[in-house]
């Protein structure tokens, strides 16, 4: 009774968010698809801070090199957005890979502040390799995907273009954590030295978890440029990194409906508080350490 | 030229000093990266502008010397009691979550911080008045300005200070305790919460001091210079080997000289990733930084 009681409320809750297009207006679309770029890159980044307990800092910064990638694929070469797909995936996997060599070696807080260290020379070097990334002012003109001879053009296009990648992305995340390679990692969260006596290759495991979840990053980063059209270095800063982690944590660490939930309600708090206009940063730094202090284990309960 | 750009990277290197014994201080007793501190850094420097335009319009506008000493007195002291508020409220009751916790409560913090700073002063830079005496010495081709001789000097004094405090009062004494090990620190009737407090009121203080000497060297502040001076600290005390309080103080001059020495080999628009490529090189090289932590 109770797992049929499941089925409908997944059913209810899948219908809803098919037809949210149609309830709403293109603003709340355009909110919703941006939402869901954040469910991306928090399943990405889950699987390395939430199921292997890396924290990595820096974590735009493989977003913007997958945008990057398929900006300068796209304005350039001028390939599609099926071709500057799997180019940003691989090129955001080889980095995250880069990034997590000297960053495996260390621990803890080591750690982070690397991964902190490698995000802010990347954005710098968007900023200051003008040659190739047109500094400050950015890249302009990525042209929409195409599939076959339909455009992506409107607001709702986008939305189920998106919510297409958060299915599968989703999927994928969800299988992954069940196979042994999941179960390796959390092993590794929980004690690293007891998952190495049991026979866990650590370092292949934690250079899997960077490759994984920072290939997501990249199509996240991919979709993003052909969305907007347009991406500058402001939009991949240490904040953003910062925003990514905490809808990991309030998610419960791993939890990938928590991680969903909660990067919907990270996305939308900054359009809920407009109202509020210059306050309400200030409001959102207010709210994530009311957070911490009183739901230090995230928002949502994690089921045992 | 070169012996210019020692000149000012040492001066630099003095306040990037300043800011890293806050770092330094507090990851020695907490084991906690407060991301925050380089926000306490930023409010102390707007702090001081209004101090310094507060008194301005007093009678001691006609005693410069007076007017500034006093305006670092006020404001450290008011931004130490904002380190002490801050821990008590937002890290303490997180002591015992891990890690992760604070350090997203210390970014809460300081996203907090900035956009507070940015509403009650505005988001346009805010400049300095001209209070110092200007003028300065010749050294060959180099010059070095009062300023600057005001800085290294007062920085020193105020290390000078620390050095004197934590190696011969009772206080000093059982701060090195608590680094050492808290536990057993509490254990021998030392009050715990007392002597953390006793590390945020100095660290701010001393982060506050830096935050005027930077206003007043390059004469404008904005609201988001805590952030790259706070990793730049942060680096520097990483470089002394973290929770090693003189290797703080020789970390910053040396991060501040290499800076200022690499931005006019290579170019001032990479001196930045010059500075995060020192920070990785000595976490995966040197990891307990230059000179060992304690």
């Amino acid at each position: 009774m109770k797992k049929y009681g499941q089925k409908v409320k997944i059913i209810v809750v899948l219908a809803a968010v098919f037809i949210f297009p149609l309830l709403t207006n293109s603003y709340w679309t355009h909110i919703a698809t941006l939402a869901g770029v954040y469910i991306i890159l928090s399943l990405g980044l889950n699987i390395i801070l939430g199921f292997c307990g890396i924290l990595m800092l820096g974590y735009a910064a493989l977003y913007g090199i997958g945008a990057y990638f398929a900006a300068l694929a796209s304005t350039n070469l001028h390939l599609s957005f099926w071709l500057t797909l799997p180019i940003s995936f691989l090129a955001t996997l080889f980095f995250s890979v880069l990034a997590g060599a000297p960053a495996i070696r260390l621990k803890g807080d080591y750690l982070a502040i690397v991964t902190l260290g490698f995000g802010e020379i990347i954005r710098l070097l968007f900023n200051n390799l003008d040659v190739v990334t047109n500094g400050p002012k950015g890249i302009r003109g990525i042209a929409h995907p195409e599939f076959f001879s339909f455009k992506f053009s409107s607001p709702t296009h986008f939305y189920y273009l998106v919510l297409f990648f958060v299915l599968a992305i989703a999927f994928f995340v969800y299988k992954l954590k069940k196979s042994k390679i999941g179960k390796a990692w959390f092993a590794i969260k929980e004690d690293e030295i007891a998952a190495q006596s049991c026979g866990i290759d650590t370092t292949y495991m934690k250079f899997l978890a960077f490759a994984i979840g920072g290939g997501i990053a990249g199509i996240a980063g991919c979709f993003y440029a052909h969305w907007i059209g347009f991406i500058s270095p402001e939009s991949f800063t240490f904040y953003e990194s910062v925003l990514i982690v905490s809808m990991v944590v309030l998610g419960g660490m791993g939890n990938i409906k928590g991680c969903i939930i909660s990067a919907i309600i990270l996305s939308l708090l900054p359009e809920v508080l407009r109202g509020f206009q210059s306050y309400r940063m200030l409001i959102f730094g207010a709210l994530l350490v009311l957070i911490m202090i009183f739901k230090p284990e995230g928002l949502i309960l994690k089921k045992k | 030229m070169f012996l210019q750009q020692l000149i000012n990277g040492l001066t630099l290197g003095s306040i990037y000093a300043l800011i890293a014994l806050g770092y330094t201080m507090v990851y020695g007793i907490l084991e906690f990266i407060n991301f925050a501190h380089g926000e306490i850094y930023m409010v102390g420097a707007y702090l001081g502008l209004a101090m310094m335009y507060i008194l301005n319009n007093t009678f001691l506008s006609h005693n410069p010397l007076l007017l500034i000493s006093l305006t670092f007195l006020f404001s450290m002291l008011a931004i130490a009691g904002l380190g002490v508020i801050i821990e008590k409220v937002a890290y303490k009751p997180l002591r015992n979550t891990g890690r992760l916790v604070p350090l997203i409560t210390a970014l809460g913090i300081s996203i907090f911080l900035q956009n507070a700073v940015m509403i009650i002063a505005g988001s346009e830079k805010k400049s300095y008045p001209q209070l110092f005496p200007s003028g300065g010495f010749n050294i060959g081709d180099a010059r070095i300005t009062y300023l600057q001789i005001f800085i290294i000097i007062g920085s020193i004094l105020l290390m000078l200070l620390l050095n004197i405090f934590i190696k011969n009062t009772k206080l000093g004494k059982a701060m090195r305790a608590t680094a050492q090990d808290r536990r057993t620190a509490s254990l021998m009737g030392i009050n715990v919460d007392k002597i953390i407090s006793t590390t945020f009121f100095i660290g701010s203080a001393l982060g506050a001091a830096a935050g005027i000497m930077v206003g007043m060297y390059y004469r404008e502040v904005n609201f988001y210079m805590g952030y790259l001076s706070g990793i730049k600290a942060f680096t520097a005390a990483v470089l002394g080997g973290i929770g090693n309080i003189p290797g703080a103080m020789f970390g910053g001059i040396i991060l501040g000289v290499l800076e200022s020495v690499g931005t006019g080999i290579i170019s001032a628009e990479y001196k930045d990733i010059f500075a995060f490529t020192i920070l990785i090189l000595v976490l995966i090289f040197k990891p307990s930084g230059l000179f060992g932590k304690t």
